[in-house]
């Protein structure tokens, strides 16, 4: 085995058998699971539990007629359910409202259709899935009545002709001459979890790469380690060693919270495991293939199909993106960049002797990334405009930021330019780095400036 | 032959001349002792051998070659400041750095067994290195510089932080591996040890080479023309009679009977003139020349440069 493998062993398997790295790599799914789950169970809470409404209508407009008594004309839902009382003052319930385990009191004035006001009284706040249902609903009684009185003839026919929902989709013309359905939401959402994935990565791992080359100062390992390998080998060795620790564990939080995620969902949630949205995927897209995809706006079945269904637009949306250059891009930035700040986080570990040391150092380093973090936030609106082509091409943030591009679709020269521009940054960076790190690793005693570091590089090695 | 060379070796550093024209020839199979006071620059023409600087003038040349890549197979370096991956297991910290040297793991296994053996540390094997004493992690790290059987072993201070029984622990290996062939240079500031090991020596002081050569032949260089005289006699009549070409330094006496140290004041005179003029006077049992300690040395040619450096 040569020398640099050697070292990336070492780093390697040091790092994955710590306790903190099993740790991480099972909480990591678990903090992400959660995120998925916890506001499902509570959506799923807030449903289950069943509020009774006390409704006075003074205006008689919603009470109909039933077999047991009065009934309210609003449609009850799941957990909203409503008992009609006639002939009792409001106050009676003031004092005893509390304990008579109503959720809440509707009063609809006599003279709602003038006063376009009703009041809901309650010991709780109302929720606004609760007053806005009524709104909505007393809102279309009231309207459906109005247009009652005009008296005009097959109202209901005309009505339901007039009714339009206009759904708007984005299609675009691909160079090939193609059509191509995408949702912006989409699209946005998967360069954005990229681009962050990237800084993340970046951030923490090339901490690690620093703390390594501390530790090796600090514990003095390091004059015998570069009297039998050259510094530049063992820089290399720790930030490929720390590098795969890095890719271990993203392959540990894919696959332990695809497990989880769908383990937990199946058990707990087991009405969401068949939504119609995988029936309607699994029978349309996968079937049909592409030409679902490929549409013309003009077809008569596309017209009719006005209502698209939701999953249906993500997964042409998916499609609408080249996978391939997408993974691809993903894999190379992700590499280069990491690859890049690491040999840079390398460097500020050797010119210090222990971590607090770092702060005011660590800031100028990780800046241009920040700088890229904003610059992607707005490139997700402005895929092409010249403050995301610039910082996709400069290397220290086009990691982040072609990352929100590419989804939209980037030119070859410009992927080719922001690629091999990243590549050359890397090998002078390392040049740099090493030439730094092997004066850097046996300073002692005080921590070096960055102007220091200038002379360093100009000694000979 | 000459294992290593080094010829005019100059470094700086920002502002601060570390070695100045500094040379050294070490001949193979010897030891070598480096010594000077603290900061004289000996740590850095270690590194400088052991390529982990390089310097700015100057070359160093293993078996009359450039050294290079090839040669750090070669060399087992103990640091003065002595350190192992704290987290790391004992053993395997051993055979990663083994394997770093070149030995394959299972040679490097085989080695790390007899070492282990010897210096009863076997039960370390499954430890961290933070659970070892400062005097434990030392020996870990001593049988880790020299496993792979280098042709030159460098140790920096190999005697601070050892007790007295390892210190002859280590001692017995250093002269066991110059007797396998193996050539050693070590820097110090034990001069016992200098008189004790080494063949040659260089003293470094204000980054200059200052006095070098065979220790027999040094020692030589600085003698006083002083010598012991074991006596049988009156010490005062001793005192009274000796020729004034000679100055009577002082009496001691013990248990073995009475010690004079006489010096000879006049140049070209020998120890024969002082043994004819003695013969006559008293009665001689034993007669030897002192020899300068290189602790003396040591002392004497660091002042002389001071004082040098001062006019």
């Amino acid at each position: 085995m040569n020398k640099i493998g050697l070292i990336i062993r070492r780093e390697y398997l040091t790092r994955i058998r710590k306790k903190s790295f099993i740790i991480m790599s099972v909480l990591g799914p678990l903090i992400f699971a959660a995120y998925i789950l916890i506001p499902m169970y509570f959506a799923t809470l807030e449903d289950k539990e069943e509020k009774l409404m006390v409704v006075i209508d003074d205006s008689g407009l919603f009470t109909a007629q039933g077999a047991d008594g009065p009934v309210f004309t609003i449609q009850e839902t799941e957990t909203i359910k409503f008992q009609v009382i006639k002939g009792v003052p409001i106050e009676t319930f003031k004092d005893t409202f509390e304990e008579s385990g109503y959720y809440g009191l509707l009063f609809i004035p006599a003279n709602i259709l003038a006063s376009n006001s009703s009041l809901i009284y309650s010991t709780k706040q109302t929720s606004v899935e609760i007053s806005e249902y009524l709104k909505r609903s007393m809102e279309s009684e009231i309207e459906d009545l109005k247009l009652a009185q005009h008296e005009i003839e097959d109202i209901d026919k005309i009505l339901a002709e007039v009714e339009t929902s206009i759904n708007v989709r984005n299609i675009k013309w691909t160079k090939d001459g193609k059509t191509q359905e995408s949702n912006t939401g989409v699209i946005m959402g998967i360069g954005y979890l990229g681009g962050m994935l990237i800084f993340f990565f970046i951030f923490f791992f090339g901490s690690q790469v620093m703390r390594g080359v501390i530790e090796e100062k600090v514990s003095r390992i390091i004059e015998v380690i570069v009297s039998t390998v050259k510094p530049f080998q063992l820089m290399m060795g720790k930030i490929i060693g720390v590098g795969l620790v890095g890719l271990t564990q993203f392959l540990i939080w894919l696959m332990l919270s695809a497990v989880l995620v769908t383990g937990l969902k199946a058990a707990f949630f087991p009405e969401l495991t068949q939504t119609p949205t995988e029936q309607v995927v699994g029978s349309d897209l996968f079937d049909q293939g592409t030409s679902a995809q490929d549409m013309n706006i003009s077809t008569p079945e596309n017209l009719a199909n006005q209502d698209m269904d939701m999953a249906q637009e993500i997964f042409a949306s998916l499609k609408s993106i080249n996978a391939g250059i997408m993974i691809a891009s993903f894999l190379f930035f992700f590499i280069f960049g990491y690859l890049l700040y690491a040999a840079m986080f390398a460097v500020i570990g050797s010119m210090v002797d222990n971590e607090t040391d770092t702060q005011q150092l660590i800031f100028p380093v990780i800046l241009p990334l920040i700088l890229g973090i904003y610059v992607m936030i707005s490139a997700i609106n402005n895929p092409d405009n010249a403050l995301s082509f610039w910082f996709s091409i400069i290397p220290f943030t086009s990691p982040v930021v072609m990352m929100v591009r590419i989804p939209f679709g980037v030119p070859w020269w410009q992927l080719a330019l922001s690629g091999s521009l990243l590549v050359l940054t890397f090998l002078a960076m390392t040049w740099v780095a090493a030439k730094v790190y092997r004066t850097g690793i046996l300073m002692y005693g005080k921590k070096a400036s960055y102007r220091e570091i200038w002379k360093w590089l100009r000694y000979s090695s | 032959m000459n294992l290593i060379s080094a010829s005019e070796v100059v470094k700086d550093f920002s502002g601060h001349r570390a070695l100045n024209h500094v040379s050294m020839e070490v001949p193979e199979g010897s030891i070598y002792g480096l010594l000077g006071p603290n900061g004289a620059g000996k740590t850095t023409l270690l590194r400088i051998i052991n390529q982990i600087t390089a310097p700015d003038q100057g070359s160093i040349l293993f078996e009359g070659t450039p050294i290079g890549q090839e040669h750090r197979h070669m060399i087992g370096y103990l640091p003065e400041e002595r350190g192992l991956y704290k987290k790391m297991k004992v053993g395997e910290q051993a055979l990663y750095l083994a394997q770093l040297k070149g030995l394959s793991r299972q040679e490097a296994m085989k080695r790390l067994k007899i070492w282990f053996k010897k210096f009863e540390i076997e039960t370390w094997w499954d430890k961290k290195v933070e659970e070892l004493s400062k005097g434990m992690a030392q020996k870990v790290q001593f049988i880790t510089t020299v496993l792979h059987e280098p042709r030159l072993l460098i140790f920096d201070e190999p005697f601070s932080g050892f007790d007295p029984i390892n210190v002859n622990l280590l001692k017995q290996e250093i002269l066991q591996m110059k007797a396998q062939g193996a050539t050693i240079i070590f820097s110090t500031h034990n001069m016992a040890s200098v008189e004790e090991l080494c063949d040659h020596i260089t003293l470094i002081n204000e980054s200059e080479a200052v006095l070098q050569g065979e220790i027999s032949e040094v020692r030589d260089r600085y003698r006083a023309n002083k010598y012991l005289v074991t006596f049988k006699g009156n010490k005062e009549q001793l005192a009274k009679d000796l020729d004034p070409r000679f100055e009577l330094l002082g009496v001691e006496e013990n248990g073995m009977g009475q010690r004079a140290t006489i010096q000879i004041k006049n140049e070209g005179e020998g120890s024969g003139d002082l043994i004819r003029n003695l013969v006559d006077i008293t009665e001689i049992k034993a007669f030897h020349e002192i020899l300068p300690g290189m602790n003396d040395i040591f002392i004497q040619v660091v002042n002389d440069t001071l004082q040098k450096k001062g006019s």
